[in-house]
């Protein structure tokens, strides 16, 4: 039985990391379902979080292979009850002036915002976990979708120390 | 002081004790070559022929010699032909470093001429690479690239270097390398004492260690251990010479094409002790039916290898030599001879089988010359039937005394890796053992063994078939001989002396016998090619998928 994973990975901020740690992923027959990676607060260090589903085992030897990449410091796996995550989505939605206000109280029921509006269209942002952001889509769908640009996922462990930075 | 980024490559390489490199120039590397040409007293280069034979040349030369091999080439062509030298050591786990040419950073990502992203294609098949576009950073990389290459489990590692960063200049300060230490971060001592635990509650423990004991440096140790505990030893083929062949508890190999005993013992045993090996599936057959009923306890450098193939029992993840001085401490002897004269017994039972078909029987062929050969020569080997017939019968004393291709299983490798081996160990015999279909893959770099005046023997053991596939072929598709009769009419006398290299012909034993002596004392270069009957089949034999215990001993058309 496929699992969906998050690995929060901490790794040396050098080009070509990504590249790598995609490319690892993907030899040993795994599909991304999100990543994301961004520079931490030391600017040698970068966090990627990556979203893929496997089983138990597959996951553990995934793990494995990470942690001894030379440019991975720790790897930690973000369970649904020790951390908290969150994905950002941007909406773009057709808006004519009739559906506006219904569309706007769709938003607020969300608390999305709406971060642009034109005359046939408008553009809403939403930040939460995947459950929430699929709820919104599918709420907002039939009043004609335009465009969806989605974020991958990031998260923090609730409880735990400053992850290792060093090798 | 101020060097460019080419004479700092060659500082460097000093630094880490290297003095010898295998290669070959190119436009994006004559800065790196007319820095050799001044270092040329320091620093001795190889020229081969074809790049791919100087990966192999440099993975040789690391296998024999246990220290990091180098090697150089240009980009593009240069560098993608170093892809299947990087793959081979890389699945077997050697330490090398290659150093390849880049452009200039103004053409980079430009699709210029020999151009081509090396470090991209690398990432699957090195421990590691690096892409220097900046003459500041090459000592601190090339540095890096040496320890990478060598702490923990070992692996290539690719550095390419643009041409701009090999002529620009900056400052050098010369710095000893970063000792390399045996691995212990991950040796817990909980780990330990479960270990302890299994191996004194076992009453019939058997050891299959691999390459990684070959790695470690551990023979001394491992066999203590296997005294004190009462185990045979099996070795898998990237461990042989680990155990030498002729301690009586030695089983021989284990797996596809292992010998009966070991199949007997792993069936039998109440404990595996699996030390320093991946468990390939070349080994394992069919790994839900693999040593079903004893426990495993697996001892690995990398802790990514527990587990993956095999489920284990307990394990300890760390340096091999410093995992079995640690458990040899906790351990006690084991006074009970039963299970070890179990194994005797099946060894009286149960003799190697070979096949003594053809008017050269390759097992005997292979006898014959190992007796004319010091204990510690070396022994090289291509890819194919010869190769596991070389593995299971040639007798190895010492590691890193065979040095073959085993997870890739490169037919191409043996030639340069034979060079290497030679360069590494001048004083030494240096047989290379390969098939005739390997040796078309590579036998253009017998002009370079010619050149650096080297004595390698060169037995082709000819089939006249890529008799490998043909025995799978034979054995489970109907005997469809698709594509693997070569029918090549190659006079390998006259190839040798095109060479500058002495050739032999042999068709039966008594030739052989009548030129052999004369064959292994030559000067330089041997081609002795020695005709063998094409349907010699590897025995025994686990087909793939199948439990490692289904051997089978003939093949019946």
């Amino acid at each position: 039985m496929d699992n969906r994973y998050i690995y929060s990975l901490i790794v040396q901020n050098r080009a070509g990391v990504l590249s790598r740690i995609a490319g690892l992923l993907t030899r040993r027959g795994f599909n991304i379902e999100t990543c994301s990676a961004a520079e931490t607060d030391n600017p040698g260090v970068s966090l990627i979080v990556v979203v893929f589903r496997a089983d138990e085992k597959s996951a553990l030897q995934i793990k494995k292979q990470l942690e001894k990449q030379v440019d991975v410091f720790e790897v930690r796996e973000l369970t649904s009850d020790s951390s908290v995550t969150r994905e950002h989505v941007m909406v773009k939605v057709s808006a004519n002036e009739d559906e506006r206000i219904n569309i706007i109280s769709v938003a607020g029921i969300f608390r999305a915002n709406i971060i642009d509006v034109s005359p046939k269209s408008m553009i809403i942002e939403l930040t939460g976990n995947t459950g929430k952001i699929d709820a919104f889509i599918e709420t907002i769908k039939p009043f004609g979708i335009i465009q969806v640009a989605r974020a991958g996922m990031i998260g923090i462990e609730r409880l735990g120390g400053a992850p290792l930075m060093h090798k | 002081m101020i060097k460019t980024g080419a004479q700092i490559v060659m500082e460097c390489l000093i630094e880490q004790g290297v003095d010898t490199v295998f290669g070959y120039p190119g436009g994006t590397v004559i800065d790196l070559y007319d820095a050799l040409y001044e270092y040329s007293d320091q620093i001795n280069h190889v020229l081969a022929a074809h790049e791919q034979h100087a990966a192999h040349a440099a993975d040789g030369y690391a296998r024999s010699t246990g220290k990091p091999g180098v090697c150089f080439a240009t980009s593009g062509p240069g560098a993608t032909n170093l892809v299947t030298g990087l793959a081979t050591a890389y699945m077997d786990s050697i330490p090398m470093v290659a150093i390849t040419g880049n452009v200039n950073i103004n053409l980079l990502g430009t699709d210029a001429f020999q151009e081509i992203d090396i470090y991209g294609v690398s990432f699957p098949i090195t421990k590691y690479s690096f892409i220097v576009k900046d003459q500041k950073d090459i000592a601190k990389t090339i540095r890096e690239a040496f320890y990478i290459a060598q702490e923990g489990r070992p692996g290539p590692v690719l550095v390419d270097i643009l041409k701009n960063a090999q002529a620009g200049t900056c400052e050098y300060e010369p710095q000893v390398p970063r000792a390399i230490v045996p691995r212990t971060r991950n040796i817990k001592s909980e780990d330990l004492a479960a270990a302890a635990k299994l191996i004194n509650e076992a009453e019939r423990p058997m050891i299959f260690a691999g390459g990684g004991a070959i790695a470690a440096g551990c023979s001394e140790n491992l066999l203590a251990f296997a005294e004190m505990i009462g185990a045979p030893i099996s070795l898998s083929m990237m461990g042989l010479g680990a155990c030498p062949s002729e301690y009586p508890y030695f089983t021989g190999m284990l797996g596809m094409h292992g010998t009966r005993v070991s199949s007997k013992a792993v069936s039998n045993c109440d404990l595996l002790i699996i030390a320093g090996a991946r468990m390939s599936e070349r080994v394992t057959g069919n790994a839900k039916t693999f040593a079903k009923h004893a426990k495993v306890l697996h001892i690995d450098v990398d802790p990514a290898e527990i587990d993956k193939v095999l489920d284990t029992t307990t394990h300890v993840a760390g340096d091999l030599n410093e995992v079995l001085k640690a458990l040899m401490a906790q351990i006690d002897q084991k006074e009970d001879m039963t299970w070890r004269n179990q194994i005797l017994t099946w060894k009286k039972e149960f003799p190697p089988i070979a096949e003594d078909i053809g008017s050269i029987p390759p097992a005997r062929l292979i006898r014959k010359i190992a007796d004319k050969l010091p204990k510690d020569a070396i022994v090289v080997t291509d890819v194919g039937q010869h190769q596991i017939w070389t593995a299971q019968y040639y007798p190895f004393h010492y590691p890193r005394t065979f040095i073959s291709s085993g997870g890739l299983g490169t037919m191409g490798y043996g030639v340069g890796a034979s060079i290497g081996a030679k360069k590494g160990n001048p004083n030494r015999k240096v047989v290379l053992f390969t098939g005739d279909g390997s040796f078309q893959m590579n036998c253009n770099e017998v002009i370079t063994a010619a050149t650096q005046k080297m004595d390698i023997l060169i037995v082709v053991v000819n089939n006249h078939v890529l008799g490998m596939v043909r025995q799978w072929q034979k054995l489970m598709y109907h005997q469809h001989y698709s594509q693997t009769t070569t029918n090549r009419k190659i006079d390998y006398v006259k190839l040798a002396e095109a060479f500058g290299a002495k050739g032999y012909d042999v068709s039966t034993m008594e030739e052989l016998d009548a030129i052999l002596d004369e064959a292994v004392s030559q000067e330089g270069p041997v081609i002795l090619n020695a005709n063998i009957d094409m349907d010699v089949n590897v025995l025994p034999m686990v087909p793939p998928g199948n439990a490692y215990n289904q051997q089978i001993f003939s093949i019946e058309v």
